[in-house]
């Protein structure tokens, strides 16, 4: 709790930076900020309990994704810095910025729909106006524009879900809502047991518009265009913070709040997660911008989330918690190279990745590495994430699905290596890598091979 | 502790060659490999062939999902460990002339060493699984970057053919592990127990995982068709490591990894497989006949005495599996020495095409000797280490199917139609005006290729220390299958 009143802290002083002229001290403050949030949530590890009269409630799991929000946001602010550089915005940037980490947080932390709500909105506005900062480029308005559109759609279904719920229960509190609805015993119950049938519409509505935050097939159309258009920053942070909140609010809502209708829900997670290893993973085969597979590839983990979600709700935080921590740190990896590829090259194009590994080897094995965890080649992260989902859905006997994800990580596999095999081939322009880009590439290939090696450390919750 | 130093000496002189300039690498990493050499060989003097699994060790290493770095060798593991080591200094010692290699080659190579050490002595199954993914990276990139031409595209297809039969294997693992008995562990009695307490069709389905993981890596009929591509396009080390002892690894998971892990599918699916590997046999043979590439035609031979090894090895009797140790081991030191030739003779004319070629006798009596002994151990000439496996693989086949032991013994007729057929087009005739210049083996091509030659000899005379080595671990394997029959009957 005391890191989102930091997190907010922080938006607030670069709102008012410009006018106090202190936008120098921005970046300095914001990493310091972040950091000491970070150290906050670790203060706060052995203190469980709820807020605002039991409207958000930090337990371990919400500690945890908390903490890696913080986390990323660090390291991918450092990453950024170029960002918050280039041009007049600076301030205003910086302050969207924190205020979607703040959002994030209360879409980990919610014990309450209104906050969860509350939690969405102020990170998806914030993120409206991110997408298209980049005003001169046709592609970055688009983005913007085109979240925009879906976003308040899907949140239109979220609401009117939630609305319904409140109808049917009486409460926005998700401890009540799961209490106060008896299992149902048979088909014919429903309805006569206090339970009205629109609760179950919108449980459904609900799952919808969850479903369009987390990009999962079918409700993932706006994904790539986005992902691709947005300026790489932004992406990156759609692809990492956006995802590890928006997939924690779906399991909460899921696995906590409706929970008793875990197994009737099942069906459907599985179907949404067939579809998203199916499309996103045929899909990313044909993209020719490394970014643009990437946004793809980013749709397609969702599958395997999906996969380790559907298996067993209520065991997956952990198997779920480590997935995001090294899928995040992958694709950190994996949009740093992309990001110094495109300010000296001018895109992200597959081509634009020839002969990197003779001209810049440490650029070249970051890529390398980030696309090998990514593809979950031991002994790297990404491997121990597909481990852990593979042995959940085993253990629960997901036979056929486990068979399914294994086949399609290997469609993986062709995708991932396309650049891969475009670094070892042909001459390259000496790319200019910076101290403080050296040093980033340096530590995350450090994190990649260390939470392979050792993936218990991480395994906290 | 020895098993440990035989992992952990390559891995570090991998990382620290990284950094080095490629001069000093290369005879770090010549060094390296012989001390590994020292290592086994002193392992092979200590070893003790009336017990099981030696030199072990055991450290937890992810406790809450039941993995431990557990390792160790019985006779098996040592004589494939002895096979890595000695081809090793022998890989490395063959750039020495070659200036295209830069430190980083040494250091992949030294990486793909602790890799088949690891799949060798591995007792534990996820440790097991991650050695045999590890092995795959190095030679994946070995071959990108220092391959012929349309490289990426035959890399990538190598990569995700043997990455689907590894994943494979890792979700049979996996279930066997959600069957072992209490606290879920890896260790490899466990996970022989669980095997063999399911019943037939999950049991198949386990065989089905596991025997396709193998079967690519090997490979066999009809899983063969990324390895003449690969073979021919990777550079001579790389092609070395993939057939001397990569291929391997698939042959001893088939021995340790699925023999006593479901017997019940292995009686009910090894004839399949089994036939498999016969009809591979013949196939590749009459391809190699027709061959007009020097390089593709050893790849070719190699699917065929592959496939006369897994037919062996599925017979489940103690002179099929006997022979396929030996055959391994001879198979090993025969294909490197082939490969290497076939480099040798390329570097001198630039050419692959066994019609372009002739008359090399003439003008360098050492290579053309050296190839013709290789050769005949190729095609299981008494005396030399071909025949005493080949032997021992054609015996148990006749004994186990009188018509497959015949069909599986064509390979010795087909396998000297085509060897002498190269030899006589490019060793023996006239030379022309590409072989003329050719110079005979340079010192450190002696080097390599003499101990080769000396150990086809040595092992073709005296196979018997060999034999010995592996006798208990084959007959504590097969133990489980005497129990089998004896509780049918």
């Amino acid at each position: 709790m005391n890191a989102l009143y930091v997190i907010c802290g922080i938006g607030i002083f670069a709102l008012i930076a410009e006018v106090f002229s202190l936008k120098k001290w921005i970046g300095f403050v914001s990493l310091l900020g972040l950091a000491a949030a970070v150290a906050l949530v670790i203060a706060d590890w052995r203190s469980i309990s709820y807020y605002f009269h039991g409207m958000m409630y930090f337990d371990r799991v919400a500690l945890a994704f908390s903490g890696l929000i913080l986390v990323v946001s660090f390291f991918w602010y450092w990453m950024s810095r170029d960002f918050f550089k280039s041009d007049e915005h600076t301030a205003d940037k910086a302050s969207l910025t924190f205020f979607v980490v703040a959002g994030a947080i209360m879409m980990v932390a919610f014990n309450n729909m209104a906050i969860l709500f509350l939690g969405i909105e102020i990170l998806s506005i914030s993120l409206y106006v991110l997408a298209g900062s980049n005003k001169q480029n046709l592609f970055s308005t688009e983005a913007s524009f085109k979240y925009f559109l879906m976003g308040s759609f899907a949140t239109g279904f979220l609401l009117f879900g939630m609305a319904l719920v409140y109808g049917a229960t009486g409460s926005f509190s998700i401890t009540v809502i799961s209490n106060n609805t008896a299992p149902v015993l048979s088909s014919a119950a429903i309805g006569t047991q206090g339970i009205p049938r629109f609760y179950f519409i919108g449980m459904l509505l609900m799952m919808v518009g969850l479903a369009f935050k987390i990009s999962a097939v079918p409700f993932h159309q706006w994904a790539p265009d986005v992902y691709d258009g947005a300026p790489t920053p932004i992406s990156t942070l759609m692809l990492t913070v956006v995802k590890i909140a928006a997939f924690s609010a779906f399991i909460k809502i899921f696995s906590v709040c409706f929970y008793r209708y875990a197994p009737t829900l099942q069906m459907l997670e599985q179907g949404l997660m067939v579809l998203t290893l199916v499309v996103a993973n045929v899909a990313a085969v044909a993209q020719t911008s490394v970014k643009r597979m990437l946004a793809f590839s980013g749709v397609s983990q969702v599958g395997y989330l999906l996969l380790a979600f559907s298996s067993d709700g209520a065991k997956s935080a952990g198997v779920v918690f480590y997935y995001l921590a090294a899928y995040s740190a992958a694709t950190l990896l994996a949009f740093t190279v992309i990001k110094i590829v495109e300010s000296a090259l001018g895109d992200s194009s597959v081509d634009k990745f020839k002969g990197l590994f003779k001209s810049n080897p440490l650029v070249a094995v970051a890529m390398t590495i980030a696309l090998f965890s990514l593809a979950g080649i031991p002994p790297l992260a990404g491997f121990f994430g597909k481990y852990l989902v593979f042995t959940l859905a085993l253990s629960n006997g997901f036979l056929v699905l486990t068979v399914l994800a294994v086949i399609t990580s290997l469609v993986g596999v062709y995708y991932y290596f396309k650049p891969l095999i475009a670094m070892t081939q042909g001459e390259g322009k000496t790319l200019l890598v910076s101290v403080s880009d050296r040093y980033l590439l340096l530590i995350l290939i450090a994190i990649n091979l260390l939470m392979g090696i050792f993936p218990d450390v991480i395994r906290v919750i | 502790m020895l098993t440990v130093a035989l992992i952990i000496v390559p891995l570090v002189a991998a990382v620290l060659i990284m950094v080095l300039p490629r001069q000093v690498a290369k005879n770090i990493a010549l060094l390296a490999t012989l001390l590994e050499l020292v290592i086994s060989l002193i392992a092979l003097y200590r070893f003790n062939s009336t017990l099981g699994i030696q030199n072990t060790y055991a450290q937890p290493w992810i406790p809450s999902l039941g993995i431990t770095f557990s390792i160790g060798m019985d006779g098996i593991s040592l004589l494939l460990v002895l096979l890595t080591t000695v081809l090793m200094p022998g890989i490395i010692l063959s750039t020495f002339k070659d200036d295209s290699k830069s430190s980083s080659f040494y250091s992949l190579i030294l990486l793909m060493q602790t890799a088949l050490v690891g799949v060798f002595v591995a007792q534990d199954g996820f440790l097991f699984y991650l050695f045999w993914e590890i092995a795959l990276i190095p030679i994946y990139f070995i071959c990108l970057n220092w391959g012929g031409e349309n490289r990426g595209k035959i890399t990538l297809k190598f990569f995700i053919y043997t990455l689907t039969g590894s994943l494979l294997m890792l979700v049979a693992l996996i279930f066997l592990y959600s069957k072992t008995s209490g606290a879920h562990t890896f260790a490899l009695s466990a996970l022989y127990e669980a095997g063999r307490s399911l019943d037939l069709p999950h049991q198949t389905f386990v065989f089905a995982c596991l025997f396709l993981a193998f079967a690519i890596k090997m490979p066999v009929f009809p899983l063969h068709t990324w390895q003449p591509d690969t073979y021919t396009v990777s550079p001579v080390q790389g092609t070395l490591l993939l057939s001397a002892i990569m291929l391997k690894m698939g042959v001893y998971g088939v021995i340790r990894w699925l023999i006593p892990m479901v017997p019940l599918a292995v009686k009910e699916w090894g004839m399949t497989a089994l036939i498999l590997s016969v009809i591979g046999i013949i196939y590749a043979s009459c391809i190699a006949i027709v061959q007009k590439d020097f390089k593709r035609l050893i790849a070719y031979s190699s699917i065929a005495h592959v496939g006369l090894i897994s037919a062996g090895t599925l017979t489940l009797t103690t002179i099929g599996l006997q022979g396929a140790m030996i055959q391994m081991i001879s198979h090993g030191v025969v294909v490197f020495g082939l490969f290497y030739i076939v480099e040798i003779v390329f570097a001198r004319t630039q050419t692959r095409e066994i019609g372009r070629l002739g008359g090399i006798r003439n003008v360098a009596p050492a290579l053309s000797t050296s190839f013709f002994i290789i050769l005949l151990s190729s095609v299981a000439l008494p005396f030399t280490s071909g025949f005493v496996g080949e032997f021992l693989l054609i015996n148990s086949l006749v004994q186990y199917q009188l018509w497959v032991g015949g069909i599986a013994g064509l390979t010795i007729i087909l396998g000297a139609v085509y060897m002498f057929r190269t030899f006589q087009k490019t060793m023996s005739g006239e030379t022309n005006t590409l072989t003329s210049h050719i110079t005979d083996l340079t010192t450190h091509e002696k080097l390599v290729l003499y101990p080769i030659v000396l150990l086809i000899l040595l092992l073709g005379v005296f196979p018997k220390p060999l034999l010995d080595i592996s006798a208990t671990a084959v007959n504590n394997l097969l133990s489980i299958y005497s129990d089998l029959s004896a509780s049918v009957k």
